[in-house]
């Protein structure tokens, strides 16, 4: 886990509470709350989908949710936008391949 | 949920809640909606302390003004309703259709619209763009400075303006290592105060340089530099300057295009400033576009800073205030006098001059409409 823990002006960092996500198979701490797009660069993770035409490892542009590049399959959800998108104990998040797929229910 | 509203105001940034507060003092019956769940539009990231005078709050850190406009707002019980998209302006007095959290549909009937919807920012295009890695400098302070996670350990950016040298400023503040600032213009493109911070912290300044190429890791997911050159007067690269320069991420800091996608549903007309950032609302002297009673305020009226979207937001408060009939002439033109000082005490200098000129030729281009449409 790698994040700014102490800051000369925002002071220290508040731990909040942490829980558990999985991504691709694997499970990552995380913070309760925080964007899913933030625990993945916490824990490294720099690839959010693949794109469609190319295939290619695509990750974040904007940060706040305007840009859709960091989208993600969420719970089973395709197209959901990491960086607005709040971080809930035991969610299941996934690379997405090009457009991704709705789950068969 | 109320449906019949004097004033709804879309976006809660600076200028949308600049706009709640001057218009609720007044008594008007204001509901402020954000697609975030959080208010305060970019101001939580921007940590450094701003610019102007003392009426301005200079000194004073952007985060900082965020928490005074979000108690001010609170004072005054003004609703402001969050993870909600405003995604429908209708014709003909039909209302303005709202969700909130994907799910529950609303149409509202506002007597005034303002619009605050801010901005949005600009992409580059060269080999290797989209890679992971290559990401917006705003992306950057919202990682680093709001949700504390680090972006890379060798950051390059591209651009010199001031969010170019803020931004690379801020990296620094947490810890990261900025390898160079890249600049296509032979001078750098921000205020001195902030180009000496990062000088003085030993970051490579290359003007008159350009990024060729974005180089990426075995796997692509990521990168491992970039490849810039130097260009000649017609911003063209130069054979053989090529040099390679390390870095795990890359900061895009190329400007800002204003969020018009409502203006543009409400069918108002625009005109071209490449100087706020392309496509604007025409708007007159109180930020009312060419429809009746759609106000324009902050960036999506023209990229500026935080400072003068505050005081477009108070101007567009006010004049809805004043159409509504909250209060008298005298009182209005009083207040609005007085922001229009401030607003032009923003707008001196080498950068704020040029951006005086722009707003006046919006207005001008709007007094133009006016007289075409017979409107008066």
């Amino acid at each position: 886990m790698s994040r700014i823990e102490n800051h000369v002006i925002l002071g220290d960092l508040d731990q909040g509470k942490q829980v558990w996500i999985t991504v691709d198979g694997k499970k990552y701490p995380a913070k309760e709350g925080e964007p899913i797009l933030s625990a993945l660069l916490a824990n490294g993770i720099k690839v959010q989908n693949i794109s469609v035409k190319k295939h290619e490892p695509r990750g974040y542009f904007c940060g706040i949710g305007r840009c859709t590049n960091c989208v993600m399959t969420v719970n089973g959800d395709p197209n959901v936008r990491t960086c607005i998108t709040p971080v809930e104990d035991g969610m299941v998040v996934e690379t997405q391949d090009g457009l991704g797929k709705w789950e068969e229910p | 949920m109320k449906k019949d509203i004097e004033i709804l105001i879309i976006g809660a940034g600076p200028a949308g809640l600049s706009a709640a507060i001057e218009a609720a003092k007044y008594g008007a019956d204001v509901l402020v909606v954000d697609e975030n769940s959080k208010p305060g539009g970019q101001l939580f990231k921007q940590i450094h302390k701003f610019f102007g005078s003392r009426r301005h709050q200079a000194g004073v850190r952007g985060m900082d003004i965020g928490t005074q406009l979000l108690e001010d707002v609170k004072k005054l019980g003004v609703e402001v309703m969050l993870d909600t998209v405003a995604y429908g302006i209708y014709p003909n007095g039909e209302g303005v259709a709202l969700a909130v959290k994907g799910e529950t549909g609303y149409i509202v009937h506002p007597k005034k619209i303002i619009m605050a919807t801010g901005a949005s920012e600009n992409p580059l295009a060269f080999p290797g763009w989209t890679l992971p890695g290559v990401v917006g400098a705003g992306a950057i302070q919202t990682m680093i400075n709001v949700h504390r996670v680090p972006v890379g350990q060798k950051v390059l950016m591209i651009g010199s303006g001031n969010v170019g040298l803020i931004v690379t400023y801020q990296l620094l503040q947490s810890g990261a290592n900025v390898v160079g600032i890249v600049e296509a213009a032979p001078k750098i493109g921000g205020y001195g105060v902030h180009s000496a911070k990062v000088r003085r912290a030993g970051v490579p300044i290359y003007t008159g340089h350009t990024v060729l190429e974005a180089i990426p890791n075995e796997d692509m997911s990521g990168i491992k530099g970039a490849i810039i050159a130097k260009v000649d007067e017609r911003f063209q690269p130069i054979k053989g300057t090529e040099q390679f320069v390390e870095a795990d991420c890359i900061g895009i800091a190329v400007g800002l295009t204003p969020d018009i996608g409502l203006p543009s549903m409400a069918g108002v007309t625009f005109t071209n400033i490449g100087r706020l950032g392309g496509t604007v609302p025409l708007h007159d002297r109180d930020l009312m576009t060419t429809e009746d009673g759609v106000y324009v305020a902050g960036d999506s009226a023209g990229v500026e800073e935080a400072s003068s979207a505050i005081e477009e937001g108070k101007l567009a408060g006010i004049a809805a205030a004043e159409a509504l009939g909250k209060i008298d002439k005298e009182t209005a033109a009083e207040a609005k006098a007085n922001v229009w000082n401030s607003l032009n005490q923003l707008r001196t200098g080498p950068f704020g001059a040029v951006r005086a000129e722009c707003k006046e030729e919006i207005i001008r281009q709007m007094e133009e409409w006016k007289v075409k449409n017979h409107v008066d």
